[in-house]
């Protein structure tokens, strides 16, 4: 009977475990005197805290332990999803001199405010890490002057397009074009300009562009104490952008959902039968490739993608575009700083960082690693993504920049409520007052 | 046994017991306060001072003026104002809702009594990240099928952006935590019903009295108590909100409310004394209620479980 099976089976189970417990038992005491985890084989561990990828960062982890041959070990650890949450981790871990945070990927625009947590950037580290950098993503590693993080990888929006949509309008994508352009094309065909316009991170980068492409900058003295920080919202920069924003915004040329659009939802509607012209980052193409091989989108769709530099604001300015990526800082609380920075030389080799191209789709920092032959078959724009690299403007560097950057989320959106009259100005007052501990956020 | 004289009055044997008691519960009750007593003061110790967790250094004392900063900013006042409207709207339809559910579950057949409860308690076990996104994702403008299977209804067509403003998004957020907790309130309920007498409501029938009558005039007065403890319960739970508004709006566009003002400022922003303000004004908002509702609506908690009757 089944019952009694089950009875016999509970008396069995229960006559064997005292074995079990003893097992137990002598496993733990044997580890106990032995002074030591089963992990600890007298290599010291360096633990990196990666953001989450497609396992690049991990594999570069262990080619670089296997490189050193037994003089240190990297472990990878994961932060959370997104920018934001990276950094309050980052941040509460660092203040609290958790001495775990031996490597850490940082995204660029929180360096400054994570900068006097990080232990300093031997000379020699930052001769041999940075001798090919391109210029967006030097510029984003450091902090008043001074090399505080190793760029390991950089991000850049560039502007994607249907090429059917920009035949059927005329334009020449080999020639700079402009917002008004894209603004009149979106206007004249009744297709959506891919743009994210949600009270998110990627609405700081939007403006942050705008206004760097204008000839402005948000943040007139990075330097400066909270109380004392100016801003160059307003300003005719801040007010052109603020006119960009506003009309796609009042003239619905960014769909209906721009007002909640991200950079993944702006992709699928780029993707859609209104798609016509992208600012997005370059994960766009492996995505996209991804969605053709999985069946959920034609081909036709992906031999119609184009690309250009980023959209200019006056047809005589350069643009500026946005710019991202990870760079790698050292906690000052590491018990082994330098080991930590001699692996750092290894992880940013132009060879890994051409290797986390290909595998992860995410660019180099290094001018060197596109060299690569492999690199232009699989992303035929990389040589746009380097341009446009060269020419990125970064966000404003500062340790505030979590306040100015939500104080501009929260005044620019909805983009439809954006006037290029008012909403610069207000915005500066707002983000000053925060600054001054007046308002809150 | 008395249960409200003074100490004298008791016998040897209840004060054994009383000191049994005691010894019993206070452990559990050393370790609550340590748990919520001294995190309660710390958070207001730490919002007497102007101190961001990055520039430990720049800690500066400043007495009340984090409170004078919150208190004469608009934001803490609209955030109170949505707050308010979402616990009030939310616990004024389950409570409507949870009755009717309660009265089937009640008055349903024995064979599918069990089934019954199951059912309506599914909602209620699913846990408040998950119904969230499951409610994002149906009203989202890009993956939505809300917009193209209700366009029929006048205000709702495949353009309608749901969470790009307040007026649209707060209903959704509050649909997705009135599905989700009316269960609760209705087993509350279902539990006062089970309560009245019925040798009551046959009394009532036999007097001819209608069946509105005998709600109004026999169960609902009878099982007052528990009803007031649901609506404390589910009130001092709605003031509280999070996961809804933090998945689906994130407090964009007027939809933000006070425990997320509270983890934006200590957690987002890092401003350990300005956060730890808000958290304590917050923490006296939740005080006030249950003071309000034990004292003014006289909850009697010990009632609803049978302790006093």
């Amino acid at each position: 009977m089944p019952g009694n099976r089950r009875i016999k089976q509970q008396k069995r189970r229960i006559r064997r475990r005292p074995g079990a417990v003893a097992a137990t038992t002598l496993g733990l005491a044997s580890l106990l005197l032995s002074g030591c985890g089963p992990a600890d084989s007298g290599v010291p561990t360096l633990t990196w805290y990666i953001n989450p990828d497609a396992g690049g960062q991990a594999d570069i982890a262990q080619r670089c332990t296997e490189e050193a041959g037994g003089e240190y070990r990297i472990e990878t650890a994961l932060l959370p999803n997104d920018a934001a949450a990276q950094r309050e981790q980052l941040a509460r871990r660092l203040a609290a001199n958790d001495d775990s945070l031996d490597i850490m990927s940082i995204d660029p625009p929180f360096v400054p405010e994570l900068a006097t947590f990080l232990a300093p950037v031997p000379e020699d580290v930052a001769q041999s890490t940075t001798e090919n950098t391109l210029d967006g993503a030097l510029q984003g590693a450091m902090y008043e002057d001074e090399l505080v993080t190793v760029p390991f990888w950089a991000n850049t929006q560039i502007l994607w397009y249907r090429e059917s949509v920009a035949e059927e309008a005329g334009l020449d994508m080999s020639q700079p074009v402009t917002w008004d352009q894209l603004m009149e094309v979106a206007a004249a065909q009744d297709v959506e300009l891919g743009v994210q316009g949600s009270q998110a991170e990627s609405m700081t980068v939007w403006i942050n562009s705008l206004i760097e492409s204008a000839g402005g900058t948000i943040l007139e003295t990075p330097e400066a104490p909270a109380d004392e920080i100016e801003l160059g919202l307003a300003s005719e920069a801040g007010r052109e952008a603020a006119r960009i924003v506003g009309t796609i915004g009042d003239q619905g040329l960014g769909g209906p959902g721009l007002a909640t659009s991200t950079e993944n939802t702006s992709l699928i509607e780029f993707q859609g039968e209104t798609g016509s012209f992208m600012v997005n980052y370059p994960f766009v193409w492996p995505a996209t490739q991804g969605a053709v091989e999985g069946g959920s989108l034609d081909q036709a769709v992906l031999d119609d993608i184009g690309w250009a530099l980023y959209p200019r604001v006056f047809e005589d300015q350069e643009t500026a575009p946005p710019l991202g990526g990870i760079n790698l800082g050292v906690g000052s609380g590491s018990e082994n700083p330098e080991l930590a920075y001699q692996a750092i030389e290894c992880i940013v080799q132009p060879e890994n960082q051409t290797e986390y191209f290909l595998t992860n789709g995410n660019p180099p920092s290094n001018s060197e690693a596109y060299e690569d032959p492999r690199i232009e078959e699989q992303f035929p724009m990389a040589e746009t993504i380097r341009e446009s690299l060269e020419l990125a403007a970064p966000r404003p560097q500062t340790p505030f920049y979590n306040e100015i950057s939500s104080g501009l989320q929260q005044t620019w959106t909805p983009p439809d409520e954006v006037e290029p009259e008012t909403t610069p100005e207000q915005s500066a007052e707002f983000i000053t007052a925060v600054l001054r501990g007046e308002r809150l956020l | 046994m008395k249960t409200n004289g003074r100490n004298d009055d008791y016998s040897d044997r209840a004060k054994s017991e009383r000191r049994l008691g005691w010894m019993l519960a206070g452990p559990a009750f050393i370790i609550m306060l340590a748990v919520t007593l001294y995190p309660i003061l710390q958070a207001f110790f730490d919002s007497l001072f102007a101190f961001r967790l990055t520039a430990p250094d720049e800690r500066q004392f400043i007495l009340f003026q984090n409170y004078v900063t919150i208190l004469s900013d608009p934001v803490w006042w609209r955030d109170l104002l949505v707050t308010l409207l979402i616990t009030v709207v939310t616990v004024a339809v389950e409570l409507v809702l949870g009755f009717a559910l309660a009265l089937v579950m009640h008055r349903a057949l024995k064979a599918v009594r069990g089934w019954l409860r199951t059912a309506i308690l599914v909602p209620y076990g699913i846990i408040t990240v998950v119904s969230a996104y499951a409610w994002f994702y149906a009203f989202d403008i890009s993956s939505g099928y809300v917009n193209s299977w209700f366009n029929w209804v006048p205000g709702i067509d495949q353009d309608l952006n749901w969470f790009a403003q307040a007026s649209t998004a707060l209903p959704v957020i509050m649909a997705s935590e009135i599905w989700k907790t009316t269960p609760f309130i209705s087993l509350l309920l279902l539990a006062g019903l089970a309560q009245v007498p019925d040798e009551l409501t046959e009394a009532a029938k036999v007097d001819g009295a209608t069946w509105w009558e005998q709600m109004r005039k026999v169960i609902i007065p009878n099982m007052k108590a528990a009803i007031m403890v649901a609506v404390l319960f589910r009130a001092l739970d709605a003031f509280r909100i999070f996961d809804n508004v933090f998945i689906m709006t994130n407090g964009q566009y007027g939809t933000e409310v006070l425990s997320l003002l509270a983890y934006r400022t200590s957690i987002s922003r890092l401003e350990i004394g300005l956060g730890s303000a808000v958290s304590v004004l917050l923490f006296a908002c939740v005080l006030l209620i249950s003071f309000v509702a034990i004292k003014v609506f006289k909850v009697d908690l010990a009632g609803s479980t049978g302790g006093k009757r």
